[in-house]
């Protein structure tokens, strides 16, 4: 039934700190492998020799230039970015089938592949482009929150978290309960003002990303900020090996840091 | 938005024969029986022949056509599903419909009340069809009020050139009908100026700063994508081939439908011009629905480097 259930008490998510995430793509390769014998398997590569490999994947990890105002350097910030389980999922209710779903008892939105007819209006419906299409199986894919993991018995109990949760290597992204105010997951999104992408859209995501911190001192990398020659003998030591090694008309330079980043001179 | 050209067949093909219908069941409600068993059959045929043709190519696209039938089970919440049950319930009282009204079983007496469901379920699933894009939230040109008037404009200009054609060719082309095709086609251009018009004043107000939460920090754009060819999110979403032809494209529909009502009105003399109109009718609807399909950027493109959607 595509019509959505009642609001479940259990809203099982993601959090994502993008404060700490630095792109290594673990969580990516690690979902990838995981749901491609899992759940709604294959994951269909395609060209995968060829140069323009592509392919299905449900976790996507965006690099974004950001240039603060006031700031010479812009920062990168990656961006993991798969389905948030939204709470009015539009991709849920579109489907004419009931292969879209939001799951009654924790919120997990799943794709039925035994009854998906591959119309692909749910990715239509989505505004954060979590859904894609797999081409050889004529279903349409997404994030399953790892459903097959999180409730499996046959795994050890510190293994049933979803694949990309366990892989990333800085602890950027945390699973738990964003329903239940006391969760470990809810306490981060309070203590460090977590958000969610797109409110205005009026989806009302169940995963929340961390905003990036702010830099400590802008003005530690700068070239005014490294150390000058203090007249020490150690000092004095590098300034006569300096000029006894530059060309003749270079060694004007010798007691200058060289910022320039050039290897001539 | 990238158009799968099942679906702009389908959309224009059943939405000339919904239109198309829905004025036979007018020429039922005002003439009664139609004027010759051969006109009633032709046209009747030609009807359902547009519709079944525009619904089998529909199912053309999906991944599992197969599994088709079960799209008849979410009409509670998904447009898609209500425009598949709408389809088929038509054919019941569009076929009894027709087998009154052209005389094949004469009760003269049926033909009112059934031209009246038959009318009004035509119409309902053509604004189904309408509300599938005008109901979704993530792409700016469809969300809005003109949509399910732009597809029901051009199902019924369509439909009404049709109409117009294929009574010329049966030899009784009255000038009523001359005028009543040239009007709609005239509604349909209007219609569509007026959906051109809307969509380009709304602005695009969705930033890749909001869509990454990261304008609390300053301006954002891509530094590197997640991939390295394009994915399905980008080619399906980001389909922008069209979009750099616009201005072009939209002034072939605009002359397109014009010459198409020149050629309807040059029907007063040479009641046959009424077929090249038809034709190009036709021809403004697919490009006109490419266009639509063409024009729309879709919110998820802004995680992609688009600055606004």
């Amino acid at each position: 039934m595509t019509s959505l259930p009642p609001p479940s008490a259990k809203k099982l998510g993601l959090v994502i700190d993008l404060d700490t995430c630095v792109g290594c793509q673990a969580c990516a390769t690690s979902c990838k492998e995981w749901n491609a014998q899992g759940y709604s398997a294959p994951l269909t590569d395609e060209h995968t020799q060829g140069a323009e490999a592509t392919g299905v994947w449900l976790n996507r990890v965006h690099g974004y230039e950001v240039r603060e105002a006031g700031q010479a350097q812009s920062r990168i910030v990656h961006f993991p970015r798969s389905c948030l389980h939204c709470e009015e999922p539009a991709c849920v209710t579109v489907c004419p089938t009931g292969a879209s779903y939001k799951r009654a008892e924790d919120g997990i939105v799943l794709v039925n592949p035994e009854t998906c007819i591959g119309c692909k209006l749910c990715s239509w419906a989505c505004p954060y482009g979590a859904r894609e299409y797999d081409q050889s199986h004529g279903v349409m894919k997404k994030c399953t929150l790892c459903v097959d993991r999180i409730y499996n018995e046959n795994l050890e109990e510190e293994d049933r978290l979803p694949a990309c949760v366990k892989a990333c290597p800085t602890g950027a992204r945390h699973f738990g309960d964003l329903g239940d105010p006391s969760s470990g997951v809810s306490q981060l999104v309070a203590g460090r003002g977590g958000y969610d992408l797109l409110p205005e859209m009026g989806y009302r995501p169940v995963n929340k990303y961390l905003p990036p911190r702010a830099r400590r001192d802008g003005a530690t990398s700068r070239a005014e900020a490294l150390p000058k020659p203090d007249g020490s003998a150690f000092d004095r030591l590098f300034q006569w090996a300096d000029k006894i090694l530059s060309p003749r008309q270079a060694s004007a330079r010798a007691n200058d840091i060289d910022h320039s980043g050039k290897l001539e001179g | 938005m990238h158009p799968a050209y099942s679906v702009i067949l389908f959309t224009t093909a059943s939405g000339a024969g919904y239109g198309l219908l829905a004025l036979l069941c007018l020429v039922g409600l005002s003439h009664g029986e139609a004027s010759t068993l051969l006109f009633g059959l032709a046209s009747m045929v030609i009807a359902l022949g547009l519709i079944t043709i525009g619904l089998l190519s529909s199912t053309l696209h999906l991944g599992h056509p197969e599994r088709a039938w079960r799209a008849f089970s979410q009409w509670r919440s998904s447009w898609l599903s209500r425009e598949g049950v709408l389809a088929v319930v038509t054919y019941v009282p569009a076929v009894l419909f027709g087998v009154v009204w052209s005389g094949l079983y004469p009760a003269p007496e049926l033909i009112k009340p059934l031209a009246v469901i038959t009318g009004a379920l035509a119409l309902l699933t053509v604004m189904s069809t309408g509300k599938i894009y005008a109901t979704l939230k993530t792409i700016r040109a469809w969300h809005n009020p003109w949509t399910v008037w732009v597809y029901l404009a051009f199902a019924l200009a369509t439909g009404a050139a049709i109409l117009a054609a294929i009574t010329a060719v049966f030899g009784n082309f009255p000038a009523f009908l001359v005028y009543f095709a040239s009007a709609w086609l005239v509604i349909a251009l209007a219609v569509q100026l007026g959906y051109w018009r809307s969509i380009d004043a709304a602005p695009l107000d969705l930033t890749i700063e909001q869509a990454t939460g990261l304008g609390r920090i300053g301006r954002v754009s891509q530094w590197e994508a997640p991939h390295t060819a394009a994915n399905y999110v980008q080619t399906e979403m980001g389909y922008a081939v069209a979009r750099r032809h616009a201005a072009r494209l939209r002034r072939l529909v605009v002359i397109a439908l014009v010459l198409a009502i020149l050629l309807m009105l040059a029907g007063l003399v040479v009641p046959l011009a009424a077929l090249p109109s038809a034709a190009l009718a036709i021809f403004a609807a697919v490009v006109q629905r490419w266009l639509f399909f063409a024009e729309a950027q879709h919110v998820s493109t802004l995680f992609y480097g688009a600055e606004a959607a």
